[in-house]
């Protein structure tokens, strides 16, 4: 029985993990995307978008396009957090340039 | 290479916010009552001071003002100055009338020789601040003809024909009694000092706390006087490129999207940096590295 309970276990611990490691899909690049464009669109109002941002997008973008959702979400999710990066130093920057003046 | 989005956050926030607080502990904030003369001279005491065997007339000669070796090919290179040919266009299309008679010469005072240093200026018609390159293309547009590129070629070309005719004539920018003019001169200071870019850096990063300093092969040129040489040719863009080259450039360097060339921002960082450098003479076009 023990081998089969461990087995059973193994089993149990993989299935709850999978969805982890699961291939990502259209939706879920779809998703990744729109939340990387919608945090670098704010960063634009800002005046504030970071190039590294951009070209994350595009990858991101031309992954989908050939198939890859996997490379496409992580691109997404990249330039999602380089485009919140950008938005907090923005953020800091409001006053914080003045610590750099001449005076 | 496949991207590990957790470990980018973690490695692009934290850079951010280490870099942020290391310029946070730099100094104390200054005050915040606007006084731009007490800018000009806190400005160009700073640049004395850090520099004080660089004659203050030398500052215009941005980064061969700071290293002897570079001087040297630099007054070599004046004797066959890359600029010619620009010059040489710029001066044909300045005279060259549009479709209408009209020429550059009849929108400007002065029939355009010889003012170049009076420009970015606050224009309280316009109730904004107007550079030589807005003014050139609103000049080719009140007369019918297509605006330039911003960034090059003629733009550069007329620019630098109307610079020649200023050289050695001091910086002489004023801020007019007038809010809006103080808000644009404060705003381009803002943006002088303000962090951007996934490198964060500032203008000042370069050209207030490291000028003399080699980033790769460049020596960067200091903040005073940087404006005066423009137009420039850059060896490292194979031709002539404006103001607006000069800060759109900058900006993708440290990895931020550039904003379009003349927009507020740019104009008014114009205005600020000239401002500052008041008294320095006009010396554009230049050569650059």
């Amino acid at each position: 029985m023990r081998p089969l309970t461990l087995a059973l276990t193994v089993i149990l611990l993989t299935g709850a993990t999978l969805p982890a490691f699961a291939a990502s899909t259209e939706a879920d690049f779809k998703a990744a995307y729109a939340a990387a464009e919608a945090a670098n669109n704010e960063a634009g109002k800002l005046r504030n978008q970071w190039t590294t941002t951009v070209s994350a997008l595009t990858a991101a973008k031309k992954a989908a396009e050939a198939g890859d959702f996997d490379k496409a979400v992580a691109a997404s999710k990249h330039a999602e957090e380089l485009a919140k990066a950008s938005i907090y130093q923005s953020q800091e920057q409001k006053d914080g340039w003045k610590q750099m003046e001449i005076r | 290479m496949r991207l590990v989005p957790g470990s980018v956050l973690g490695s692009t926030f934290g850079i951010v916010v280490a870099a942020l607080l290391m310029g946070a502990a730099h100094s104390a904030p200054a005050s915040d009552t606007p006084n731009p003369a007490a800018d000009a001279k806190a400005f160009q005491k700073f640049f004395t001071d850090k520099f004080p065997k660089v004659k203050f007339e030398d500052f215009v000669n941005g980064p061969y003002s700071m290293d002897e070796g570079l001087y040297q090919q630099w007054k070599e290179k004046e004797e066959f100055p890359p600029y010619e040919f620009a010059l040489d266009m710029g001066k044909e299309l300045f005279a060259k009338p549009f479709k209408n008679g009209k020429t550059f010469a009849d929108c400007f005072p002065n029939k355009g020789i010889g003012i170049r240093q009076n420009y970015p200026t606050f224009d309280e018609k316009q109730g904004k601040v107007v550079t030589l390159e807005l003014a050139v293309n609103q000049c080719l547009e009140s007369n019918g003809e297509k605006p330039y590129s911003y960034t090059k070629d003629e733009m550069a070309a007329v620019t630098a024909y109307m610079a020649f005719t200023s050289r050695g004539k001091p910086f002489d920018i004023k801020i007019p009694n007038d809010p809006r003019a103080l808000a644009a001169y404060e705003n381009g200071k803002r943006y002088f000092y303000t962090r951007r870019g996934q490198l964060n850096f500032s203008c000042a990063s370069c050209h207030v706390q490291s000028p003399g300093e080699h980033i790769r092969a460049e020596v960067l040129a200091p903040a005073l006087g940087i404006l005066n040489a423009m137009p420039i040719y850059r060896s490292e863009w194979g031709g002539m490129g404006t103001t607006s080259r000069r800060f759109t450039s900058c900006n993708s360097q440290v990895r931020g999207v550039p904003l379009k060339p003349q927009d507020d921002e740019y104009r008014d960082l114009e205005y600020y940096l000239s401002y500052v450098s008041n008294g320095l003479p006009i010396s554009g076009p230049g050569a650059r590295p």
